[in-house]
């Protein structure tokens, strides 16, 4: 019987668990989901990181390879996230070019790296004009159910944190970089964002780490970014909905 | 034909609007905004912040694409194009915050299954950007006769390295800034629609910025007024 009023009307089975402060797989309204991460499971990547928030699955791998820097930055490396919504984790999604979803979550990412300086770009400089790193993080989703955002951050996070680069020095003679996989070192992470989406329900109350359902259900959006010291690095509200009912 | 062009060039300048120059302190640049340029949409406007220029064109509601099309409302798209280039990711992630802060205001279910287009294009940019396309898509929708529950304005800020406040950044400002946010705010209840923000700051600041933003849009508001006003009263 519940599930037959949970298809007819799904905000109005929602609003019943949100009056008890609860929400339908009995979590309290500022309650995450359970959260594991699996460190290092590529081992063809330089560094990777798979991590659950509940049912939703991203798995981000970090390669790095070799550039030539731009001029106006000659001592400056870069980190291209790409963030990828596959047919596979939900049939929202088609397969071809990246779709909106897509096209946003790696355009946030991009913003969250650049916006809480977790890797000082100079870092990354191997040899100032000549060649820099450049880190290539591919993020997918296995399975989407809801606050893809945060997941994707946290993988990233995780696999920049286990990503060894080798030693590279240039030989004067040959003008050549010569790298030394036997010495490998760690990247320098500044700091630690780390993403909180909330969902906002009838304009006045919001709950935290929302399931796909919820999202849908919701008037709207939130996502914070905070690093330890507190400082907010991206506050992302992308509108409201207006209430399905008007 | 030449006298109809002729007059309509005097009606086009004189729907134009501009507003108080920048005065002391932190206040907006100077804007101006004029409706119904373009002949082809069904609305269109021109919006100018000191010199940053947007020019929105809106369709609809017209006909929508079958696999687009949604049953009880009317399905909004934004197409933005950047001045020079291809569209990238950056321009999706704007057209998303746009499209968004345009659902919000937009009263779709009057008008079931049809498109509402809007085109922000940029014709300048000196900084406050996404404020000045949300500035234009408003003013476009409202020349279009779409029906809105409210209207809504974008209200950039800088806070730059000694943490003075400026609203309405130049481009020059955006780079020397610590921080920059975008807020889009709706005109019944000075509500927050949107944020997007780059850069680091501490909460505190960003209720300050917030409070700082909702002054300002009541400039922007009223701005809206009297422009509109001034339209209506000629014809």
């Amino acid at each position: 019987m519940a599930a037959g009023f949970k298809t007819v009307e799904p905000l109005e089975y929602y609003r019943r668990f949100l009056k008890e402060n609860c929400r339908p797989d009995g979590r309290e309204l500022g309650e995450f989901r359970t959260t594991t991460v699996n460190i290092g499971s590529i081992s063809t990547a330089d560094g990777s990181a798979l991590v659950k928030l509940g049912n939703t699955t991203v798995i981000c791998g970090v390669k790095a390879e070799f550039a030539a820097p731009s001029t106006d930055a000659p001592d400056k490396g870069y980190v291209v996230p790409n963030v990828d919504l596959p047919p596979l984790c939900s049939s929202r999604f088609r397969s071809g070019p990246p779709g909106e979803e897509a096209q946003v979550a790696s355009q946030f990412i991009a913003d969250v790296i650049e916006n809480s300086q977790i890797i000082q770009k100079e870092d990354l400089c191997i040899s100032p004009g000549k060649l820099v790193w450049v880190l290539y993080c591919d993020l997918i989703c296995l399975d989407y159910d809801g606050n893809i955002l945060d997941a994707c951050t946290f993988a990233l996070l995780a696999a920049l944190k286990n990503v060894q680069l080798p030693e590279v020095t240039i030989n004067e003679e040959t003008a050549l970089a010569e790298v030394n996989l036997k010495k490998k070192s760690y990247l320098n992470i500044r700091t630690h964002p780390v993403a909180t989406s909330f969902a906002v329900f009838d304009d006045t109350l919001l709950i935290v780490d929302p399931t796909g359902e919820e999202e849908h259900l919701a008037t709207g959006t939130l996502t914070i970014v905070m690093d330890e010291e507190g400082k907010l690095c991206c506050l992302h509200k992308p509108g409201m909905f207006p209430p399905l009912q008007s | 034909m030449e006298e109809e062009t002729h007059t309509d060039a005097k009606i086009r300048a004189e729907n134009g609007t501009g507003s108080s120059p920048r005065g002391p302190g932190r206040s907006l640049r100077h804007f101006a905004c004029e409706q119904n340029l373009l002949s082809r949409p069904d609305g269109s406007a021109s919006f100018l912040q000191g010199d940053t220029s947007v020019l929105a064109g809106v369709y609809g509601p017209a006909e929508v694409k079958v696999s687009k099309e949604i049953f009880n409302k009317a399905t909004l798209e934004v197409i933005l194009r950047p001045k020079i280039g291809l569209p990238g990711v950056a321009e999706k992630s704007r057209e998303r915050l746009i499209r968004n802060t345009c659902e919000a205001v937009v009263l779709g279910t009057l008008h079931p299954r049809t498109s509402i287009t809007v085109v922000p294009q940029v014709v300048s940019d000196a900084g406050s950007l996404l404020a000045c396309c949300l500035n234009a898509a408003c003013m476009a929708l409202v020349d279009a006769g779409v029906p809105m529950r409210a209207l809504f304005c974008g209200v950039a800020c800088a806070l730059d390295s000694d943490g003075t406040l400026v609203l309405d950044p130049t481009s020059k400002q955006e780079k020397e800034a610590r921080a920059v946010l975008t807020f889009a705010l709706d005109s019944v209840e000075r509500k927050l629609l949107m944020s997007s923000t780059k850069g680091l700051y501490s909460d505190t600041e960003l209720q300050q910025y917030l409070a700082a933003a909702q002054a300002a849009s009541r400039h922007v508001f009223r701005f809206y007024r009297e422009s509109l006003q001034r339209r209506y009263s000629k014809s």
